[in-house]
């Protein structure tokens, strides 16, 4: 299914300027829960969908932002190609735009990038009611400013997005999952150790009693390498359903199980074991942590902090004042210059990201 | 391209020469006196960068020597609204560096230090006047190296790295600097201290570090830049195929790709430029072949086992009339050196040359090829190409000769129309050498007013006072429409 509504969704956008009506962008509503309440008209961006090209050989693909991840990723697997960032869905409706302006990766985040590392180009309607396009279909492009990686993230606040183009990979050859028993301060040591050998590693993940490991690559390689690492080897099916369902779904029960609020601590892969004492569960070789704590928002910030990093609160956080951190006056001076930049009149968005803009 | 720049004003211009005084004096006071070049002879090195046919003496230089001395330059010019480029080692191609007449050049140099490496973080947090090289030497002891490896890495240095967005041979697997860097510090326009990034894989807010690598010194004055160091693969291994036909060339890459093998480098060079690479270092290659591609695979080494089997099967079948596979790594660094060598090589075959730095979609390379070759007729200029075939990043390279009347202009006018070319098919006019001064006139084809305006928007966000590399990077509506004036074919462009 196709379908162009780039000029009914400017003609949204003018409309929303003449009556300074704030718009609240709508993809598959996938990650309502993701961010802050926005107050305003809903403008739903789902329609404006179809892969508008796909190259297998340049290693690229161009589709409007409504488009189902799901579609994309099947016609990517239909050539033996994969999105490198795997993002999360959190839900069948999700979208390559919504993917896009929540700038969500996951598992193999360390190994392959985040969504922003793949985003070659973007066209975007702005908050001026302007169609602009911004970087394009190919690797290296330095004409003008990166704008398609800004807005990648953005959360809608800088531009709508209409089509977006983004570097796609060859699925690997093989892979393979290898799992050890082991408690979490160890689990951190052993993925500070893998980290500086160059292994051909594209996931990990500790649930709190185990350690699990995904190797990608050749098939002739991976023999070797399990073999350097130990540990028990997974059956494929168990283990992409841990990797896909599990663990880039949060469909684990760390993720599921009622109660406490869920918190994202990006923090140095090399960072120690939280002080906080919360059930958790590891990612990206320690750079992605996820907690389920009660403990006040400042506490939890404050951990992240001394390790170096930031915290999100991912679910739970709906009602909060900033479920993101707080940006330091000298940042949160350049985000207001920037959505002033794109967004003169405040309608897109406004309050979704951040309180401030 | 197509230099439209006002004359600048002489050095000994008695309003320059009081306005240098009185600055000078005023910089003096927060510099030592030796950190602040005013004499002609001082400041002259200074007045280009890697594209020397832009030169404008600045009206000072200066050499803070830490990042308070940055901030406290900035404040002072900014009370005084004076204009400031700044400048790592000046190897830039695109006249990015170009001082402005009215204005400071900030040199970086002195800010070299490499501040901490963490060989267990895999991080090296360093100043901006530091050597690409240098980070990889430097992390070569723990097994780790710096990824992104610009032809010019032995003197370019990190800070230039961030302005341009550079890349390098190994950038189709391992990315650009925008890739690789994990955080830095900025000093604005207006001298306040910002901190972009962390250590964490991301960080709070828009991604700031994104937008800003790549600006090309608008945005800020970079003064700290984190990288992430990678582990050093086991093994490479290179491969060399030959090829009567640029076309069944440039498909070998598609094949190489299309069967999932992601090389750590993929670049192609056309008769001309084998043969100039040939003559000056001698590596061996075939100097009858109308391309070559070189292939490097790493990884460990049943990885690598595995993948040059595989490329030799693609490439034989390709129609490649030659392959051979480096055996040791002596052979593959003679592989690599005619190709690392080949813009000096083409420096000596021609009293001049122009390197151009355009990106199609590697699907258009055979036409683009040939229409090269026939703009380049047009012109009756010469033109050699070098590659870097997996990311679809061109660099032909014009050979003219400067003291000929009349062929630097004709240089210019068959590189502006190549660039275009570059844009008609689909790519972009700079794939890693940054617009500078040089593609101004290009940006108006590849670019809308309304898209150019957002650009300017942005700068203003960072720098509302326009004091940061003034004239750089993206045109004014003026230029635009001057160089749509300009007499010369129709010039495709979008409004």
């Amino acid at each position: 299914m196709s379908q162009d509504l780039t000029a009914e969704l400017c003609a949204s956008v003018a409309a929303a300027i003449a009556a300074a009506t704030p718009l609240c962008l709508r993809g598959g509503g996938t990650k309502d829960f993701l961010g802050r309440h926005c107050a305003g008209r809903p403008l739903a961006l789902a329609g404006h969908r179809g892969i508008l090209d796909h190259q297998p050989r340049e290693l690229t693909l161009t589709a409007r932002a409504g488009t189902p991840l799901c579609e994309i990723e099947t016609a990517l697997a239909e050539a033996g190609q994969c999105l490198p960032f795997e993002p999360p869905h959190f839900g069948p409706g999700a979208t390559l735009g919504g993917t896009i302006a929540c700038g969500l990766s996951g598992p193999a985040r360390p190994h392959a990038g985040a969504a922003r590392d793949l985003v070659l180009g973007a066209r975007v309607l702005t908050g001026r009611g302007e169609v602009l396009r911004f970087g394009g279909a190919v690797m290296k492009n330095v004409a003008g400013y990166d704008i398609a990686r800004l807005m990648t993230g953005a959360f809608g606040t800088l531009g709508i997005l209409l089509d977006i183009s983004l570097k796609v990979l060859p699925r690997p050859e093989a892979v393979r999952t290898l799992v050890l028993d082991c408690a979490g301060d160890e689990a951190l040591a052993r993925l500070r150790a893998l980290a500086r050998r160059a292994l051909p590693l594209s996931a990990s993940c500790h649930d709190g009693e185990r350690l699990w490991l995904r190797l990608s690559g050749a098939e002739r390689a991976l023999g070797p390498a399990a073999a350097e690492i130990g540990g028990e080897r997974v059956e494929p099916g168990r283990a992409e359903d841990f990797w896909d369902a599990l663990v880039r779904e949060q469909r684990h029960p760390f993720f599921t199980a009622p109660g406490a609020p869920l918190w994202r601590l990006s923090l140095p892969p090399h960072a120690p074991a939280l002080a906080l004492d919360a059930p958790q569960l590891i990612e990206w070789g320690g750079a992605q942590r996820w907690l389920r704590t009660v403990h006040p928002a400042e506490v939890v910030r404050a951990e992240a902090a001394r390790l170096g990093g930031h915290a999100t609160c991912f679910r739970g956080g709906e009602a909060m004042h900033s479920p993101f951190t707080p940006l330091s006056p000298p940042l949160l001076a350049l985000h207001r210059n920037l959505k002033q930049a794109f967004d003169p009149h405040g309608i897109l968005n406004p309050g979704r990201f951040h309180a401030e803009f | 391209m197509s230099r439209i720049q006002p004359p600048g004003r002489p050095f000994d211009d008695p309003e320059l020469c009081a306005s240098r005084a009185e600055l000078a004096r005023a910089l003096r006071t927060v510099l030592p006196a030796e950190a602040v070049l005013a004499r002609e002879e001082e400041v002259r090195p200074y007045e280009c960068d890697g594209l020397s046919v832009y030169r404008q003496t600045p009206l000072l230089v200066v050499l803070p020597r830490d990042v308070a001395e940055v901030q406290q330059v900035m404040r002072l010019c900014h009370q005084r609204r004076v204009p400031v480029v700044a400048r790592g080692a000046g190897t830039g191609l695109s006249g990015g560096a170009l001082p402005c007449g009215e204005g400071i050049v900030l040199s970086l140099a002195r800010l070299d230090r490499i501040l901490a490496l963490d060989p267990e973080a895999r991080l090296a947090r360093i100043q901006p006047g530091v050597r690409n090289l240098a980070i990889s030497e430097a992390a070569a002891a723990h097994g780790l190296y710096y990824a992104p490896d610009p032809s010019s890495q032995i003197a370019c240095t990190i800070g230039g790295n961030v302005a341009e967005n550079s890349g390098g041979v190994h950038c189709l697997k391992y990315g650009l600097t925008v890739h690789n860097v994990l955080a830095l510090k900025l000093v604005s326009a207006a001298g306040e201290l910002i901190e972009l990034g962390g250590e964490a894989l991301d960080g709070p807010g828009y991604d700031l570090l994104a937008l800003y690598i790549g600006s090309e010194g608008m945005l800020g004055i970079t003064v700290e830049v984190t990288v992430r160091l990678l582990p050093r693969p086991p093994l490479a291994r290179a491969l060399l195929a030959a090829f009567d036909d640029v076309g069944r060339a440039g498909a070998a890459v598609g094949e190489i790709i299309a069967a999932g093998i992601l090389p750590a480098g993929l670049e192609m060079m056309d008769g001309p430029a084998i043969r100039a690479a040939e003559d000056f270092i001698g590596a061996g290659y075939p100097v009858e072949a109308a391309a070559i591609l070189l292939c490097e695979l790493d990884g460990t080494e049943a990885e690598v086992a595995a993948q040059v089997e595989a490329v030799e099967t693609l490439l034989a079948r390709a129609g490649a009339t030659e392959v051979r596979v480096s055996r040791d790594e002596a052979e593959r660094v003679r592989l690599w050196q005619g190709r690392k060598s080949a813009f000096p090589a083409v420096g000596r075959i021609s009293p001049d040359y122009y390197c151009m730095d355009g990106t199609i979609p590697r699907r258009a390379l055979p036409e683009v090829l040939c229409r090269t070759a026939e703009l380049a007729a047009e012109h009756d200029l010469a033109v050699a190409n070098v590659f870097h075939a997996g990311d679809g990043n061109l660099h032909p390279l014009i050979l003219f000769d400067a003291n000929r009347p009349g062929e630097l202009e004709r240089t210019e006018a068959l590189g502006a129309r190549l660039l275009e070319l570059c844009v008609e098919v689909g790519g972009t006019i700079t794939g890693e050498h940054g617009v500078g001064v040089e593609k101004l006139g290009q940006m108006c084809v590849q670019f809308s007013a309304r898209e150019l305006a957002q650009f300017h928007a942005v700068k203003s966000a960072f720098d509302p006072a326009g004091l940061l590399n003034p004239g750089k990077g993206v045109p004014t509506p003026r230029r635009c429409s001057e160089y749509r004036q300009l007499p010369s074919p129709a010039h495709p462009h979008r409004h």
